[in-house]
């Protein structure tokens, strides 16, 4: 595998349709191998259409079609000889709004590794424990992992699912808008997280909040009607933006 | 100006009660069929009329062979309706995107559900007893019935799948896991509820069944001994005696089982149910 720093992800002259509609336009973009990039952009502008381009869960939308080439890896995600499965393994997403599925919190975390074929409960139990503790959440609940993961509170069941995510081993974590539902302090864990998650992933971050991905971003990336309007270092885009489109968003002059 | 117009408390003061004469009124009828059928029904009931084959065109013994036939015809319905109708909802709603074909084939079944089934029991005489050879029989009425509960088990099945959360999926989905894998794991688990009122449903249409019954599996009185039998159902039993004037009393102690059981089910179904709800929630 290679090094930090390196392209895992090239997006070339990729462009998205629902029907007739285009959703993203001509994107050309690098993601860099353990990275955290924070996408950027007001409501509609294709951050989310552009996170579940990535991971082909359009393909679930009616309609979807795309033009130019998403690579991972050095691997067209979008060749007709994909599987789109094992694809989805190696990009962990998490939602805006936090998803436990209704069953206990073991069955949560190990759902995905149970999808790929049946493993043996020490594994599991060690999965679930190393995943937890990734994500702070073990000493929280590690009395009760047989407890329904809808009891957790709105922070902790976000966790859970970044946890769900760890298990399946990806390479990629992506988030939409993983914070928007939640207070202040949940927000602050998560964001802990991230930070410590970098180290072994490349995470793309979708976010509503500026200040969000200012404070974790390596790298921001500011979306607007479907363009990617400009990409560069956080620092740089938030104090010396290149377009002046940015500068008025990041300024609150619209979004 | 509308002078006829009520004070906006006064309104709601007569639409309360006005809901509630109405409501007083479904549930007064309800009551009085229930208490009138249960109590001719009640006195003629006892160990002896369960355990026992009707004697004399049913003017004596009891029903024992028409409660097996009722249970056998319901069962099988239900082994056959069951896969084809939860099968097709889950096509319809995870398989399709909701295109013509998908609107046509809803339409065919709610046209489907809204046919007497008396047409049910002419179709099913035809194609099961003359055309197959199948005879007056279990068999035969059961695929009749199966048929005719078709409709209903669709369409809640439908409503049950619909109501799972689109978020559920997309969860699914984005952890790798194939259609199949998230129909099985997690849209069934969370529909199962709702398929299951479907089924109790058709299961309570299925056991007050006359007309598509009569004309298919008969109205012996033996005890079925296999699938080719003919065999009478309690509703049929019911609707011979009181018509025929054979024995009124045996006739409401048929009918009285025939509440009885209806109620008992759904009784033992919403226990289970709530077991199971409470397990996933």
């Amino acid at each position: 595998m290679n090094g930090a720093g390196t392209k895992a992800i090239e997006i070339t002259d990729f462009s998205h349709y629902f029907g007739s509609a285009q959703t993203l336009k001509r994107i050309t973009l690098d993601v860099l191998r353990n990275e955290i990039l924070g996408v950027i952009g007001p409501a509609g502008s294709g951050k989310s259409t552009f996170l579940c381009a990535l991971n082909r869960l359009n393909d679930l939308v009616r309609g979807s079609r795309v033009e130019g080439s998403v690579r991972i890896d050095g691997q067209d995600i979008y060749a007709p000889d994909v599987n789109v499965v094992e694809l989805r393994r190696k990009l962990g997403m998490v939602f805006a709004t936090p998803v436990p599925l209704p069953r206990s919190l073991f069955e949560n975390i190990i759902f995905g590794r149970r999808l790929a074929g049946r493993t043996g409960r020490e594994e599991m139990s060690a999965l679930v424990r190393d995943s937890l503790e990734k994500v702070g959440l073990w000493e929280e609940v590690k009395d009760r992992l047989d407890e329904s993961g809808l009891k957790l509170s709105g922070g902790q069941q976000q966790r859970l699912c970044i946890a769900r995510i760890l298990a399946l081993k990806p390479e990629f974590i992506l988030l939409d808008e993983p914070t928007s539902g939640l207070d202040p302090v949940s927000t602050m864990k998560i964001e802990d997280s991230l930070r410590l998650l970098k180290k072994d992933y490349t995470i793309i971050l979708v976010t509503n909040n500026v200040k969000q991905s200012a404070r974790v971003a390596d790298r921001t990336a500011f979306f607007l009607g479907g363009e990617l309007i400009e990409v560069g270092p956080t620092g740089r885009i938030f104090t010396a933006p290149a377009d002046r489109r940015t500068d008025d968003y990041l300024r609150g002059r619209f979004g | 100006m509308i002078p006829l117009r009520l004070a906006p408390r006064l309104e709601q003061k007569v639409a309360q009660t006005a809901l509630w004469v109405f409501t007083l009124a479904t549930v007064a009828v309800l009551l009085f069929i229930i208490v009138f059928i249960l109590s001719r029904g009640l006195p003629v009931l006892s160990l002896d009329f369960l355990t026992r084959n009707p004697v004399d065109m049913g003017k004596g013994g009891g029903i024992f062979s028409t409660i097996i036939g009722t249970l056998a015809l319901t069962l099988l319905a239900l082994l056959v309706a069951t896969p084809l109708g939860v099968g097709t909802a889950i096509y319809l709603t995870e398989y399709t995107w909701g295109g013509p074909v998908t609107r046509v084939i809803r339409f065919g079944a709610e046209c489907l559900a809204g046919i007497p089934s008396i047409i049910f029991g002419l179709f099913g005489f035809i194609l099961f007893v003359t055309k197959l050879k199948f005879g007056w029989s279990i068999l035969s009425g059961g695929l009749t019935l199966a048929f005719m509960l078709l409709p209903t088990i669709i369409r809640t099945s439908e409503e049950a799948i619909k109501s799972v959360p689109a978020s559920y999926r997309q969860v699914s989905f984005s952890l790798g896991s194939t259609k199949w894998q998230t129909v099985t794991r997690v849209v069934l688990p969370s529909a199962v509820p709702g398929i299951v009122t479907g089924i109790i449903l058709s299961v309570g249409r299925s056991i007050g069944e006359t007309a598509a019954t009569i004309f298919t599996a008969g109205s012996a009185l033996r005890l079925p001994t296999s699938v080719f039998s003919s065999s009478r159902t309690m509703a049929v039993h019911f609707y011979i005696l009181a018509r025929e004037g054979i024995s009124m009393p045996n006739a409401y102690g048929t009918a009285a089982i025939l509440v009885l059981s209806i109620l008992g089910i759904n009784l033992l179904t919403y226990a289970l149910m709530n077991r199971f709800i409470r397990k996933y929630k």
